[in-house]
């Protein structure tokens, strides 16, 4: 249905309300950078997709899994204590997606994406992942809807994040080490481009982000953009309003887009998405593509991207896996480029802090990743004065707590110095579930 | 204008080889493996043992379409410090000989170094075209525009997963010849091609492709006949990094590709 989108398009996105534009082009960013060997099966899913999003019994269903099985709607919890450390005056609301069934907002895309899957009468599904979570949720979902599961993961992450490798094992998936390149995320998704490629006839690419080739950018912000729908009913239910700002972290962006989606035709509403500042831009080692990043082809999709003068892909860095990922989702690309967002680093020692702050204030651990929109709000309150608000109300906040910390706790403790000896730390992992 | 070339150069090579009643021998190497003047060595000696059409590739930090060996290869060249602008002076070099030389490149690289500047710069070396593997005609305004102006061969990708419409559409796009994919996977030998290779090339035909190439998992000299019997060309590229790579000297890496080039054109020859 893309057939023949060249050149003009590319650069001549339609206009209409912000927040149901479709792909492949968001602006110049977007489209489909892949083998023509992938592009029936693009092609096929595209329409499964918008056939599903037009079936009243796909909705149901979904819905109904969210209901029982995620545990959706997820709370909006205001946390007062939080606030005093963001700025006097200023109410900060959390979007409760750590709470979710697997711990993430990553269930929703995987959900909706494995329904899909059991559409277009596919048994096999393969997915990337970096932290695990994706992957753990990936094979969540193929357990319950009975699908085989292959995670590729890279080999340096398999050995960062052995538990969520187990996790994933218990669940019935095969996990892969990959071995290849840097071994992190991104090699990861190369294999699972590759393994796609050979197996595309029964295989699905369960893809966990807002970016690769149309239609995922499109697709997984549609399966996502329940967050920021319950969060604005939720917050006007607290306080008969919009918020000031909405605030996520942003790796590959999904979390971001879920919660960015219902304010983008707000124009009241500041959008915020903080990426990883790692060691600071100038150190070079950060994951911060529109802080250090320039226009590029990467994994099927153009958007920003870590990349040296020859194109060659830069690595990437974070505390944070999650977020250590050398490109971003096309449509963030696309927000940044009109003004609509605004894209900040937030720092691995500043996300560290706002971890331990949101812990001993709130009793809410929190994903290192998540911890960098924790971060953001607090670098936000220092100019919070600035914003003129309606009636002259208090500012309010939203962030997205995209998830929590369970998985974080072994790095917590080392960066933290909370226990003595290392092989104590190491022991102690099994302790995290 | 210096430049009268109005066909396309690769186009004419398959024809000419057509004429003499054979398919043509299209060998891949990697820019920059083991270094810059070793692959270029090498490709010169891959054309002295009997490939027609050379094809160089660009490494890549992101190879999604190529398999372990052709990986390891790039890791090396990109490790060597091997630069987008070595591949001008290279494609010079092996172009010497006579032989096409089509720059093998993912997509970003040509992107980064501007397309229309890697056209211009391309074609003052002497170089045929692209082979672009992870970009389609769909995407690739720019790169039509370029090539049209500098006058460079366009080799996309069909795949047995292509729709008729799209078998069509590229063949359009398309100059020098269309790349059959023989297999649904990515670069590596295989014992078998697959055998959806031989309707791929006839659809190709059928949908307007003047020059049909088949690559993908081809290493054998049985294989470069069987395929031979039925496409303009035959194109191999893991068979010789793999040559390359378990070669102790220069000198015998040099003699390992002449050995695989001279099976495979023996194979060839015998196809018709």
């Amino acid at each position: 249905m893309t057939t023949g989108r060249t050149g003009p398009q590319v650069t001549s996105s339609p206009g209409g309300p912000l927040a149901t534009h479709a792909g492949p082009y968001f602006g110049d960013f977007g489209g489909r950078f892949v083998p023509e060997a992938l592009i029936a099966a693009l092609d096929e899913l595209d329409t499964e997709f918008h056939k599903a999003a037009a079936d009243p019994t796909f909705a149901a269903e979904l819905a109904r899994l969210h209901r029982t099985y995620t545990g959706r709607p997820s709370p909006l919890t205001e946390v007062k204590r939080f606030a005093e450390h963001v700025a006097p005056g200023v109410r900060v609301f959390l979007k409760r997606e750590d709470l979710n069934h697997t711990g993430s907002h990553k269930i929703n895309n995987v959900l909706g994406q494995a329904l899909l899957v059991k559409r277009m009468g596919k048994t096999r599904v393969i997915a990337e992942t970096g932290a695990g979570q994706h992957g753990v949720a990936t094979a969540t979902a193929a357990a319950l809807l009975d699908l085989e599961c292959v995670v590729y993961m890279g080999e340096e992450d398999t050995q960062r994040q052995a538990l969520n490798v187990a996790r994933m094992r218990l669940l019935g998936a095969t996990v892969v080490p990959v071995t290849i390149g840097s071994r992190t995320l991104k090699d990861a998704i190369n294999e699972a481009l590759r393994d796609w490629v050979a197996n595309v006839d029964t295989t699905h690419y369960l893809l966990g982000t807002v970016t690769g080739p149309h239609p995922f950018p499109e697709m997984v912000r549609d399966f996502h953009k329940i967050i920021g729908e319950e969060a604005k009913a939720q917050l006007a239910e607290e306080t008969g309003a919009l918020p000031d700002a909405v605030v996520a972290c942003v790796g590959g962006g999904s979390n971001a887009m879920g919660i960015f989606n219902a304010f983008l035709d707000d124009p009241s509403v500041r959008l915020f998405g903080f990426e990883a500042g790692g060691e600071g831009i100038a150190s070079g080692r950060h994951a911060s593509r529109f802080s250090g990043g320039t226009p590029g082809v990467l994994q099927g999709t153009k958007s920003y991207l870590l990349q040296d003068e020859d194109g060659q892909t830069l690595p990437s860095h974070s505390v944070s896996a999650g977020l250590d990922y050398p490109s971003v989702g096309p449509e963030h690309a696309w927000l940044h480029d009109i003004g609509r967002a605004e894209y900040r680093p937030v720092t691995d020692a500043e996300a560290m802090e706002a971890f331990r702050v949101l812990c001993q204030t709130e009793g809410i651990i929190p994903a290192i990743e998540s911890a960098h929109a924790l971060a953001g709000a607090i670098q936000l309150g220092r100019e919070v004065a600035t914003w003129d608000t309606p009636d002259g109300r208090e500012p309010v906040i939203l962030v997205n707590l995209s998830g929590r910390g369970d998985k974080d706790v072994a790095t917590a403790a080392a960066w933290f110095d909370l226990i003595e000896d290392k092989p104590v730390v190491q022991a102690d992992e099994g302790e995290q579930l | 204008m210096s430049d009268t070339r109005t066909a396309s150069r690769t186009g004419a090579a398959l024809d000419r080889l057509k004429g003499e009643g054979r398919a043509a021998l299209v060998g891949y190497l990697p820019l920059g493996f083991p270094d810059v003047a070793g692959s270029v060595r090498a490709a010169v000696a891959m054309v002295e043992a009997g490939v027609d059409v050379i094809e160089l590739g660009l490494p890549y930090s992101d190879p999604v379409m190529d398999g372990p060996v052709i990986q390891h290869a790039v890791d090396v060249a990109l490790a060597g410090g091997t630069r987008v602008r070595d591949a001008f002076g290279a494609v010079e070099q092996i172009a010497a000989t006579g032989a096409p030389v089509l720059v093998m490149t993912y997509w970003n690289p040509v992107l980064r170094y501007g397309v229309d500047a890697f056209a211009r710069d391309l074609a003052a070396a002497g170089g045929a075209g692209l082979i672009t593997p992870d970009l389609i005609p769909d995407e690739g305004q720019d790169w039509l525009d370029a090539s049209a102006a500098h006058d460079l061969d366009r080799v996309f990708l069909v795949a047995p997963s292509s729709t008729p419409e799209r078998l069509a559409m590229t063949a359009a796009a398309s100059r020098g010849f269309v790349y059959a994919a023989s297999t649904m996977g990515v670069t590596g030998e295989r014992t078998t091609v697959g055998a959806r290779a031989e309707q791929l090339v006839a659809d190709t035909r059928a949908a307007g492709a003047e020059h049909v190439c088949v690559g993908l998992g081809v290493s054998k000299p049985e294989q470069a006949r069987d395929i031979g019997r039925y496409a303009d060309g035959v194109i191999v590229g893991s068979a010789f990094v793999r040559a390359l790579a378990g070669a102790e000297t220069t000198a015998a890496g040099l003699d390992a590709v002449s050995a695989v080039a001279a099976g495979l054109a023996e194979g060839i020859r015998t196809a018709r």
